[in-house]
């Protein structure tokens, strides 16, 4: 292969995980933005996405058109759950402390994995074959259309809920003043249990679309989970088209560093761009200089 | 023995972890970094290039701390959940390169071949030798710290951890003495990392990874922020628990992470606060129960 063919195969393959960063990424900021809270057991959603699907398909022998939608309900009440249990009796916390507790939730939902399934990981069938397509040099797999076409779906959707929906401007209320919006009559409760459904939705879903290509087991969401924070990092928080742009920035660059330099240290380069992003624009590559971030 | 000589470590590593978090407030989720990296140079210093035991301990500490001192002023600028999530990126870095750099660190596989620690003619080779060993270096961490915590210092970390603007306005340096706790904190963890090193004879990434991190986050929070005794108890209570929850396999991450939610949400202060509160609890409800505001 000619490097511009590689280069254009690493691009595609880089655009589609970077959608799927997107798509957890986006997960991280509605809950951000309405809560100020960084959930880390965003992950474990997306892993509960794969498992739920392959337990649905393979032990109940579910086709897969209601595997997928009975997975994402699944996870949404298992995200539903989780601000009930542990979000809302801590509602007064410190942000040290709602660190500790999302992580101790993120450590929980993976050892109740393991429990429930095993250490194995294991692969779901692609939505529609394995047969590659050529794309101008390079192959594509159905499934990479699977991911490209669900994300921009799905990152409408967000788009049309937020800007036209009254349960997404309330939302928006909430995360530019929840008091404010308490007072003008938003229940923001429920706009914070809202917020963790709607971002646990996304994750399952973004986990069980990935899950054809990446294999899945009990572990995926730990790196996952990282690599759409530092997505939503990029963006500066967003849970919109910034985001989205930093998932894709993120995927290709990691797809190139994996093919040019080394693939050992893939999962490397995602750090050290959270890293640089932290230290020299706290505030995303998009976004207005901030005073300060707490 | 053996495990008295762990719990010694792990309240090291503990004791490390609660200068920063407990006192001066800032969290860290990649301690894990500095005592594998305390670990690893003193193994390859001994091993490969045959220094002195003691003389790669010294260098190492410093060196850690050193690059801890650097690294500290960008990250510590951050704050909350950033600072959770930069830290967190850090120590996955520090891990990739532990398991990445074969032809230094001997990979996945392990670094092998360190030679213990000696004293003229007094080898530290057996589990009995090694635990009055460990419990020296403990006891003079101890010291320091509780010595530390109740000087000048360490009431400017409890004024910083408290209202940190007030502390500023008061006079403290408090960007300095964040960044002073945290190369003193890493310090630490890469002295404890190295006597590990030459306890154990053999290191392997796995024991400087992200769950490690969260282990030591767990005890602290389970034994007391802000209180060295505090991380006494809780390296004691995680390290012996594994003995007795051999029967649960792998399933003892289950555990930890309900643990963690359970003292987050209803024993904040940790155990040694916790405990005495419940008794106080149990004694006080049946005595003066109209004295409520006592």
């Amino acid at each position: 292969m000619e490097l511009s063919e590689q280069l254009l195969q690493y691009l595609l393959s880089g655009l589609s995980t970077g959608a799927i960063y997107a798509l957890i990424g986006i997960g991280f900021s509605i809950i951000y933005n309405s809560t100020g809270i960084i959930n880390f057991a965003q992950g474990e959603f997306v892993m509960l996405g794969g498992m739920l699907t392959l337990f649905l398909l393979e032990t109940l022998e579910l086709p897969l058109w209601a595997a997928i939608p009975l997975a994402v309900l699944l996870a949404t009440i298992t995200g539903l759950l989780f601000e009930r249990l542990a979000i809302r009796p801590l509602r007064k916390a410190t942000p040290i402390s709602l660190v500790i507790i999302t992580i101790g939730g993120s450590i929980l939902i993976r050892g109740l994995a393991m429990l429930i399934w095993d250490k194995d990981t294991h692969a779901i069938p692609s939505f529609s074959g394995d047969e590659p397509i050529m794309l101008g040099g390079a192959t594509v797999l159905p499934q990479h259309i699977w991911i490209i076409v669900i994300t921009i779906i799905l990152i409408s959707l967000n788009k049309w809920f937020f800007n036209h929906t009254i349960s997404g401007k309330a939302m928006r209320a909430c995360s530019y003043n929840p008091r404010a919006a308490g007072l003008v009559g938003v229940d923001v409760r429920k706009m914070v249990l809202l917020s963790f459904m709607i971002s646990s939705a996304m994750g399952s879903l973004a986990g069980i679309i990935v899950a054809p290509l990446t294999m899945t087991s009990y572990d995926v969401g730990i790196m996952l989970g990282l690599k759409g924070f530092c997505a939503a990092i990029i963006g500066g928080m967003s849970s919109g088209i910034p985001t989205v742009i930093g998932g894709l920035i993120l995927g290709i660059l990691e797809s190139l560093g994996a093919g040019l330099i080394s693939s050992g240290y893939k999962d490397a380069i995602a750090f050290i761009i959270l890293l640089l992003i932290l230290f020299i624009r706290p505030q995303g590559l998009f976004g207005k200089p901030e005073s300060e971030r707490v | 023995m053996n495990v008295l000589v762990f719990v010694g470590i792990h309240t090291l590593l503990a004791i490390a972890l609660n200068l920063l978090l407990g006192y001066a407030g800032q969290i860290s989720l990649g301690h894990a970094a500095f005592f594998g990296l305390g670990a690893y140079s003193s193994g390859i210093l001994t091993a490969t290039y045959s220094w002195n035991p003691w003389l790669a301990m010294l260098v190492t500490a410093s060196v850690v701390a050193s690059v801890a001192f650097v690294i500290g002023f960008p990250i510590l600028k951050l704050k909350g959940h950033y600072l959770a999530m930069a830290t967190l990126g850090l120590g996955i870095i520090v891990y990739i390169l532990f398991n990445e750099w074969v032809d230094v660190t001997g990979g996945p596989s392990g670094f092998s071949g360190i030679p213990n620690l000696q004293i003229g003619s007094l080898i530290f080779d057996t589990d009995f030798k090694n635990y009055y060993l460990i419990w020296i270096f403990v006891l003079g961490c101890v010291l320091l710290s509780v010595n530390l915590a109740n000087s000048r210092i360490g009431r400017a970390f409890r004024a910083i951890h408290d209202a940190e603007t007030a502390a500023r306005v008061m006079g403290v340096n408090a960007r300095l003495l964040k960044v002073q706790v945290f190369a003193l904190s890493a310090m630490i963890c890469s002295i404890a990392g190295s006597l590990y090193a030459h306890v154990m004879t053999f290191i392997a990434p796995p024991s400087f990874g992200f769950n490690i991190s969260i282990e030591l986050l767990t005890m602290v929070v389970i034994g007391g922020l802000g209180s060295i005794y505090g991380s006494f108890l809780g390296a004691l209570l995680l390290t012996t628990l594994p003995e007795f929850l051999r029967f649960m396999n792998d399933y003892d991450i289950v555990f930890y992470g309900g643990l963690l939610m359970v003292m987050t949400i209803f024993m904040p202060g940790g155990l040694v606060r916790g405990i005495p509160q419940l008794f106080r609890k149990i004694r006080g409800s049946g005595k003066d129960k109209g004295n409520a505001n006592a």
